[in-house]
């Protein structure tokens, strides 16, 4: 249903250029996308990311182990715990430190909480690209529970900086255990509520399927991964594909959609929270007794010389840290993987032709975050 | 013909549905809270910024001016300085000021220090026109606590 | 000869009324809507001027009242100028004929219901020349926008009103209200004998009415998450006042319109209570849904909106149209 074919072959002058953002509605942060337009087509997009580009890695390299701890959930507000979680786990595996089960466990909870609320916030602010309000509101009520749930233990709502090498800084409290059940029970009949109000909404429906194909192949190529990846039929999950943490350990589907469209990610998403709740569901069920936090952890970390990396599954899709030691306090090189970035580019090539709220829409189920995209 | 007749009706049903969810949600209690009328409560852990915390029984402040929280910080915005009094068994904080307008509020000097001198406050609507008030002499802030 | 039928005191007091009407409806349509969204959302909506935010409205006017209008350069400065107030003078023209109760009515021509259609096109026009005239790329998108829908929802629009017409036989609204007074089973959504697609009709009457008015889910022109603010990016102080007026006027319009035309008017279910209160109860039950309806559903795509229309409302309302007609007929055959 996306119009008739569009002939590209018309003179430049017959374009003119549609400048969207810095500052624009749609692009919900500090994007720019230079847009090539006929009429309403688009006939090229060009993104011109690096307004919010805060020099993250070079930090990486001019400050301890320990003193980069707050920056990584600074690379991905919205989904900050597997950030934190990437970039503990690399300097584990490097000094080989051994993370108590509970911590583990408790790491697993709070990333799955987090995904949650990042796709939370994901369906909000997309169907205020769409024009619906209303979903927005009730996506961050629930949210909310979310953030006071981590935030009684970690002390923060977004930047949380939780994660420790070999564990956690904070052990969980009843409040927390009691509250996340209750959090799951809420959010069951919630699911509800959202399938009757946006996803099985005929309009919603016509605006999103069919529209924004990627391939899996275009995914492929520029290496998007997570929901955009999924959303095209491809199962690849970092908790399946190489797993971490104690992943192993829990019963749950990766959703796959094989159409690769705008619905088929947005159904990706709304599988993924039902998904993270039963992880969360069977985490808590069995919290594992004991330290949250490795015995005997340096309180200076030192990680011997070599070249690691882990990677985790954000929000976004595949995260990784590449760390590069040279033996002292203070990393040789750090390099982030950021997931919004690999689904950024491919943009330019999935919106040719489209008419504007569809590129638009393509844009919103791609679920960037700008500060991903520039770190 | 009769596909569009069909599909017509069962979209105008999901309309319907929406609608229902929305004014079931029209008639219920709103759910926030009116910010500077009413305060939600801070949880125990809330990171605000930090301050010193004073020894109960002396009434000083517990920092031995160990500067473990000044290398520790990642962003470089704790100043400490001290010295060893006569009679004293160790170094005590002379000065300790927070430059806030750097802090990321990571709690690092929190869990760096050795003496749990350190606490963090629950202050979060800090706000003001001129960047010096962000300079926090935090000696003179437990001093005024005091009183 | 009573005082009011004194033709200079008629229309003073007309006009008067008339921009009392639509100033106080559309000022405080805007309060109802943020009230009622608030209340869709789970939030309280304004509460800090006056008692539960009544006064937002006035503080919402002062302080656009203080701003200055600022002409961009190289606009053209007369078009953009004039916009605005092509949107507000028809909706106001319009007020003339609608009939609030058997008494109370400006004037009551004989061809009410054309005037409001012709008058109810110039605000798309409006529109256009605002978005036109503004000299921002936005701002030329949402103008070329406005008009193909308007293209596309005039059609069904009118064809829903020929269906009444040939019902009504008149276009005069008083008369239209008079011959659905006997009772609720009278009114014209109800005529299931004379049309057994009548509350199809109204549905279709009632979303070209939104599709009209630029109202959500069909606010393709002011989109503000693909175009900021579309025709109206480039407008402040007044000028965005008097546009946004201008929606609100529409929309009472429209539910009016409606009001007479499917809901019996000033007629009461029940039979007490003066006329009036009726009329302005379904017009008020009608604008709510209106609010309802934009607090629910995300926007459509454009060319969704132009296949909705063409695809299923015209061929829809050519089906009452037809099936009408062929009703009424039929009998007189034989």
């Amino acid at each position: 249903m996306s119009g008739a074919p569009l002939n590209l072959t018309k003179g430049p002058d017959e374009t003119f250029i549609l400048n969207l953002g810095p500052q624009h509605p749609a692009t919900h942060g500090v994007l720019r996308i230079k847009l090539t337009m006929d009429g309403e087509y688009v006939v090229r997009a060009e993104p011109v990311p690096g307004y919010i580009h805060r020099m993250h890695e070079k930090m990486g390299e001019n400050r301890t182990w320990n003193q980069y701890l707050p920056n990584p959930s600074r690379v991905d507000y919205l989904s900050a715990m597997a950030y934190s979680h990437a970039h503990v786990a690399v300097a584990e595996r490097a000094a080989g430190l051994e993370v108590p089960p509970r911590a583990e466990y408790i790491r697993v909870i709070v990333c799955e909480l987090n995904r949650v609320s990042s796709h939370l916030v994901w369906l909000g602010a997309f169907l205020l690209d769409l024009g619906g309000f209303t979903p927005l509101l009730y996506a961050f009520d629930d949210r909310e529970m979310i953030l006071d749930l981590l935030e009684g233990i970690t002390g923060s709502r977004l930047t949380y900086c939780y994660h420790r090498f070999g564990g956690v800084c904070n052990d969980v409290d009843d409040t927390f255990v009691r509250g996340t059940k209750a959090f799951v029970e809420h959010m069951r009949p919630r699911m509800k509520l959202y399938r009757d109000l946006v996803t099985d909404n005929i309009i919603l429906r016509k605006r999103l399927t069919d529209i924004g194909h990627i391939s899996a192949d275009t995914c492929r190529r520029y290496g998007a991964t997570g929901p955009v990846i999924r959303g095209s039929g491809v199962p690849y999950d970092v908790r399946r594909n190489e797993p971490y943490s104690a992943y192993p350990e829990f019963d749950f589907d990766i959703p796959v959609f094989p159409e690769g469209d705008c619905m088929a990610r947005y159904l990706v998403r709304m599988e993924e929270i039902v998904q993270s709740l039963r992880i969360v569901e069977q985490a808590i069920g069995r919290l594992p007794d004991g330290p949250h936090i490795a015995p005997k952890v340096p309180k200076i970390m030192k990680v011997p010389p070599g070249d690691y990396f882990f990677a985790t599954e954000a929000a976004r899709g595949r995260f990784a840290i590449r760390a590069v030691s040279d033996g002292k306090e203070i990393p040789y090189r750090i390099k982030l993987r950021a997931p919004s970035f690999s689904n950024l580019s491919l943009f330019e090539e999935a919106s040719q032709g489209m008419m504007l709220p569809d590129a638009l829409a393509l844009l919103g189920s791609l679920d960037l975050v700008i500060p991903d995209i520039d770190r | 013909m009769k596909n569009i007749i069909r599909d017509s009706v069962a979209g105008f049903k999901t309309l319907v549905v929406g609608m229902r969810v929305t004014i079931d949600q029209f008639f219920r209690r709103p759910v926030t809270v009116h910010y500077p009328h009413e305060a939600l409560k801070m949880p125990d852990r809330y990171r605000g910024h930090i301050e010193l915390v004073r020894d109960p029984e002396t009434g000083k402040s517990l920092c031995i001016a160990c500067k473990s929280c000044e290398k520790a910080c990642p962003s470089d915005c704790i100043f400490v300085d001290g010295l060893k009094r006569e009679g004293e068994k160790r170094k005590s904080a002379t000065e300790f000021t927070l430059d806030f307008t750097k802090c990321s509020l990571c709690g690092a000097c929190v869990e760096v220090c050795p003496t749990d001198a350190l606490r963090f406050t629950k202050s979060y609507n800090l706000a003001s026109t001129q960047k010096q008030s962000y300079f926090f002499d935090l000696m003179k802030r437990m001093e005024e606590q005091k009183k | 000869m009573s005082f009011l039928e004194i033709e200079p005191f008629r229309i003073a007091l007309y006009v008067v009324g008339a921009l009392a009407f639509v100033g106080a409806n559309a000022a405080y349509l805007v309060w109802v809507e943020r009230k009622a969204a608030g209340r869709f959302q789970r939030r309280a909506g304004p509460t800090e001027v006056g008692p539960a935010g009544l006064l937002q409205p006035v503080a919402d006017a002062i302080k656009l009242m203080s701003k200055q209008i600022i002409v961009p350069p190289g606009s053209d400065a007369l078009l953009f100028r004039i916009a605005p107030v092509m949107v507000m003078a028809p909706a106001l023209m319009c007020f003339a004929t609608i009939p609030f109760s058997d008494s109370i009515v400006a004037r009551n021509i004989d061809v009410g219901l054309l005037m409001i259609f012709a008058f109810g096109s110039i605000n798309v026009m409006a529109v256009m020349l605002g978005g036109w005239a503004s000299r921002n790329k936005y701002a030329i998108i949402s103008a070329a926008r406005v008009v193909s829908q308007n293209v596309a929802y005039e059609i069904p629009m009118l064809l829903t009103v020929i269906t009444m017409l040939m019902v009504a036989g008149t276009l005069n609204l008083h008369e239209i209200v008079k011959q659905q007074e006997a009772g609720f089973w009278a009114w014209n959504i109800f005529r299931l004998g004379t049309n057994p697609l009548m509350p199809v009709t109204f549905v279709i009457f009632f979303t070209c009415m939104l599709a009209e008015t630029n109202r959500a889910p069909f606010d393709m022109a002011e989109a503000e998450s693909e175009l900021v603010a579309g025709a109206y990016t480039e407008y402040s102080g007044m000028g965005f006042g008097v546009f946004f007026m201008g929606e609100y006027a529409n929309i009472v319009i429209g539910c009016a319109v409606a009001t007479v035309l499917f809901l019996g008017g000033w007629g009461s279910p029940v039979g007490f209570l003066p006329g009036v209160w009726w009329f302005l109860a379904k017009m008020y039950f009608l604008i709510f849904t209106v609010i309802w309806i934009r607090w629910t559903f995300p926007r459509t795509q454009f060319y969704g909106l132009l296949n909705l229309s063409w695809k299923i409302l015209i061929p829809f309302s050519l089906a009452t149209l037809v099936l009408t007609s062929i009703v009424m007929k039929i009998p007189r055959m034989f």
